[in-house]
């Protein structure tokens, strides 16, 4: 992957994403390998919205690769909340770290930062739009199951705001995947998303049921659908109770369909899911740890071309 | 076209844009920044008969040419519109507008939640793709209602 930063996973081409999971499988079976490999550096995490999950996974994730970590604090005692601009907060911090993790509630805030700055940008959400290592944390976990051409994957849920959704397809689209979109009709992808993946020539289909299709899939994605989202309380339970799976809506499905959720889940997968064979959302969020590895390695990588490498490493 | 000739004539020095689509004669203007007050001579014709557009409308400004980026956006509004370049008098400089690959600075993005709509220190800058434009920042594709977002 020869990139300066991580801002969407459209910018992905299908070796950049190889290149990726094939460093985090070797990471994944050797992690002691990459133990002090960026010894010495910083990464500054940067979360102007909460999302412990992330933030703990990336944080992680450079700890083991010998890093430490920085972070702003609660957002509401920083100069964030004095009215410094994104501009100037990653201008600031560039300063005191040698890669950062941006959480952002504006989309674009991620491309906005990596024109500011010169150390590698990692796009960890912006507002609706992408989340580009959880879609590299995704395809990592579909790849260990099913391999990443000739799939067939359905993803469910709330298409319209779900960034990792928006992120996932779009990567889809450098490999031979059909993918299958399930939703009720207001959270259908949003219209650029579309736009998108019909550029593409990527095989897509709608619907508003899962069960005429279940029979078809290798990978069922899942996604919660919030209820921010609904102007009343009713429609939501309505809707949202449509979108529900328990282990019987999994007795039509092939025996090695994978169940995967980005995390939280609240119950649109039932807990007795989880002692099914399908349910792989745990793994996938562990997958996290290797495949953020393997993404700031390579960008640390990229932006320090002269193999100032820490401890280097024989691969 | 005499009396075609004759409209494009009448001004001494400055720009006519011609062959703009219907009831876009006003837009044009917003995009130019021209609302009266600069003193500029200006004069508009909406709705006149066209063998090429049927209708159409013309925009007459005096004392000013304009800019590459100001000729941009009119591509996306008028994409038919053709720029007379008049000196002294002459049309020194007849060019048909072409579809650019971006637009910088001219338009707002219309997601309230794009970081170019937030309090930062930034220019919009809009791809053009095959019916309108998206945002660089947000991905959020403008159609029709290009006009409604010019920002000037
Ligand atoms: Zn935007």
């Amino acid at each position: 992957m020869r990139q300066d930063h991580l801002i969407t996973a459209t910018q992905l081409s299908r070796d950049d994403i190889e290149a990726v999971l094939d460093r985090a499988r070797a990471v994944a079976d050797d992690p002691a390998a990459y133990a002090d490999r960026h010894a010495g550096r910083v990464l500054a995490l940067c979360f102007f919205e909460p999302s412990t999950r992330t933030r703990m996974s990336f944080d992680s994730a450079a700890k083991r690769l010998g890093m430490n970590t920085i972070d702003m604090g609660d957002v509401d005692s920083s100069s964030v909340s004095k009215g410094e601009s994104l501009s100037d907060t990653v201008r600031v911090i560039e300063g005191y770290a040698d890669a950062l993790v941006l959480r952002h509630p504006s989309e674009g805030a991620a491309t906005l930062a990596g024109e500011r700055v010169d150390v590698p940008v990692v796009n960890a959400g912006d507002g609706a739009g992408q989340h580009p290592s959880q879609t590299l944390l995704d395809l990592h976990t579909i790849r260990e199951d099913h391999g990443l051409d000739d799939l067939t994957i359905g993803i469910m849920g709330d298409l319209k705001y779900g960034r990792t959704v928006h992120s996932l397809a779009a990567a889809l689209t450098e490999f031979d995947a059909n993918q299958h979109f399930i939703s009720p009709e207001s959270l259908r992808l949003p219209r650029s998303v579309r736009f998108d993946l019909h550029e593409t020539g990527a095989q897509i289909r709608e619907h508003e049921e899962l069960d005429p299709i279940i029979d078809e899939l290798d990978v069922l994605y899942v996604t919660r659908i919030q209820k921010e989202r609904f102007p009343d309380e009713n429609e939501y339970h309505r809707v949202a109770g449509e979108y529900r799976i328990d282990a019987e809506t999994l007795d039509a499905a092939a025996d090695d369909l994978t169940v995967m959720h980005p995390l939280p889940r609240v119950d649109e997968i039932a807990p007795d899911v989880d002692d099914t064979d399908h349910a792989r959302y745990f793994e996938q969020a562990h997958n996290g740890i290797p495949v953020r590895m393997a993404l700031l390695d390579t960008l640390l990588e990229n932006a320090n071309p002269d193999g100032d490498e820490g401890t280097e490493v024989d691969r | 076209m005499s009396e075609h000739e004759l409209r494009v004539s009448k001004i001494r020095d400055g720009t006519v844009i011609d062959h703009v689509e219907a009831g876009q004669a006003l837009n044009v203007l917003a995009i130019l920044g021209i609302d009266g007050a600069e003193g500029f001579g200006v004069s508009v014709g909406m709705n006149v008969p066209s063998d090429r557009l049927g209708r159409k409308d013309i925009v007459k400004v005096e004392d000013r040419e304009l800019s590459q980026s100001e000729v941009d956006v009119l591509s996306l509004i008028a994409p038919e519109a053709t720029i007379n370049i008049v000196r002294d008098f002459e049309v020194v400089e007849k060019n048909r507008v072409t579809r650019p690959e971006g637009v910088t600075g001219v338009l707002s993005c219309p997601n309230r939640n794009c970081i170019t709509n937030a309090d930062e220190p930034i220019e919009t800058r809009f791809d053009v793709v095959a019916d309108g434009v998206r945002c660089d920042y947000c991905a959020t594709i403008l159609r029709s209602d290009i006009a409604e977002h010019i920002d000037v």
